[in-house]
């Protein structure tokens, strides 16, 4: 398979094929975590970091595994990756890694990771792998975060509350009240406003393309090589 | 022929799989001996944080961590050995902070720390660890909810028996929208520290603890067996109870 462009893989990652928003692939953790601003972001870059160094190691093994133990293999890094990412942060952020408990073993079963790491890094080379980690982790990551801030922000009025979990002692005056004397809207922090938030994130993004696909095809008679570009469909690899 | 070949590639990938296993379990087992010791110390610094919430400063002259029994008893939630931390005042005793665990959290056991005051009221009680559902039972944590704090100030008699429980089962702790368990198992335990306390008050309080005199805190420090015994966990037991009765001598509480 030939190598796609970096910008090719930017742009599937963080837009076209976003894990969250397109595959939805790891909507357990996603909807779990995403409370709060830093819950989202200690997970999303956490799931970003795994699927970075997975692809890298499934890159490095590929000439070495044969199809019939490919999976077992895969599954392995990943296991073993997401088990080192939980003992650093236990040791350099206890209290978040206590807030976030069990979704970070969880990351193992993150489908995101095994579908890259079968789907696109056992067919790449590490460098060209790390970096589809790199942007789907951040695809991820991204969406993680706006759904968190979004959550805390219907739900608590604040924004950004507790980030010396993540950050330390630097990021105590982080929070910033947006609305003052808000009595809290539960829902959004409960599960369902989970899923009613990606939902609606979800329309967002697809109202988005079709504005896009509308543009280009007004300009189309106008300019047909440049409309034949965009008119590219989303090609899962 | 078939065979050999097939089996072959069963040697060859059986080896692979086999090599990956060893490849991945000593690079976690590296890190996890690299990590150890930072692991611990967070560990008993966020209990010492703990501690120190639950009495404030001032409030005792003693080297809390310094000064625990060992207790253990099925109110507490354990029948292995969990450190007791007498706080003491101008050489009397003013309150213990109780190790407690609510073996009947939603997703397994909650471990609290329940200080009381000499005179049967609680001082506070704070969550060390917990695997409740995030966003719903983390409630109990003083960092998501003022809940925990419900409990300051109440004793045995205050409220009753019947008292001691949920709103949702007739008692007067609220829960929370979502999650009634957690609470729940919180509420019982709590209380059964305080009876726990009634029945051995003077079993606590009289404790001279280790170390028995504040000159001799330093010297008694460096010698960890001498304070409390390691225990290895038992059923009731998670593998957080190993941390738990370790003494924590170093750093922190210097006050």
């Amino acid at each position: 398979m030939s190598n796609p462009s970096y910008r090719e893989l930017a742009i599937n990652g963080l837009w076209k094929n976003n894990p969250a928003l397109v595959q939805l692939l790891g909507l357990c953790p996603l909807l779990g975590v995403s409370n709060s601003t830093v819950n989202a972001l200690g997970l999303g870059l956490a799931t970003a970091l795994v699927l970075v160094c997975s692809n890298i190691g499934v890159s490095l093994v590929r000439g070495v595994t044969s199809t019939a133990v490919r999976l077992p293999a895969f599954v392995m890094i990943i296991a073993a990756l997401t088990t080192c990412i939980e003992l650093l942060m236990q040791a350099y952020t206890y209290e978040l890694y206590q807030v976030l408990g069990i979704f970070i073993p969880l990351i193992t079963t993150n489908c995101v990771i095994l579908g890259r790491a079968d789907g696109f890094a056992a067919r790449h080379t590490p460098l060209v792998a790390a970096f589809d980690g790199l942007m789907m982790g951040l695809g991820f990551a991204l969406v993680l975060v706006v759904l968190g801030g979004l959550r805390e922000l219907f739900g608590t009025g604040a924004l950004f509350a507790n980030m010396h979990l993540l950050f330390g002692p630097v990021a105590d005056n982080w929070q910033i009240t947006v609305f003052s004397d808000y009595k809290g809207f539960l829902l959004a922090i409960l599960p369902p406003g989970a899923f009613i938030v990606l939902g609606l994130l979800i329309a967002l993004k697809n109202r988005i393309d079709q504005r896009i696909a509308e543009r280009a095809k007004a300009l189309q008679p106008e300019a047909p090589a440049q409309s034949r570009r965009v008119r590219v469909t989303g090609v899962i690899e | 022929m078939i065979l050999p070949e097939l089996s072959r590639s069963m040697l060859k990938n059986s080896l692979v799989l086999g090599l990956f296993a060893v490849a991945t379990v000593g690079g976690v087992t590296l890190l996890q001996q690299l990590t150890a010791e930072r692991i611990h110390a967070s560990e008993r610094a966020a209990q010492l944080r703990a501690l120190n919430e639950i009495l404030p400063h001032g409030s005792y002259d003693n080297q809390l961590l310094d000064s625990s029994i060992e207790v253990h008893d099925p109110l507490i939630g354990t029948r292995q050995p969990l450190a007791a931390y007498i706080a003491r005042k101008d050489g009397k005793p003013s309150a213990v902070i109780l190790q407690a665990i609510a073996p009947d959290g939603y997703s397994g056991a909650i471990r609290l720390l329940v200080g009381i005051r000499a005179d049967g009221q609680i001082a506070g009680v704070r969550v060390v660890d917990h695997h409740e559902t995030p966003g719903l039972g983390d409630k109990i944590e003083l960092a998501k909810s003022p809940w925990i704090q419900s409990f300051e100030g109440k004793s045995l008699s205050d409220p009753d028996e019947a008292g001691w429980a949920v709103k949702k089962d007739r008692g007067t702790f609220d829960q929370f929208a979502g999650a009634t368990i957690t609470p729940r198992a919180v509420v019982a335990a709590v209380h059964r520290a305080l009876q726990y306390f009634d029945a051995h008050k003077a079993e606590l309080l009289g404790a001279e603890g280790h170390p028995a005199a504040p000159g001799e805190l330093l010297e008694d420090a460096s010698e960890p067996a001498a304070v409390t015994t390691h225990s290895r966990a038992g059923d009731a037991a998670t593998r957080d109870d190993l941390k738990a009765d370790e003494p924590m001598h170093e750093g922190g509480d210097a006050r």
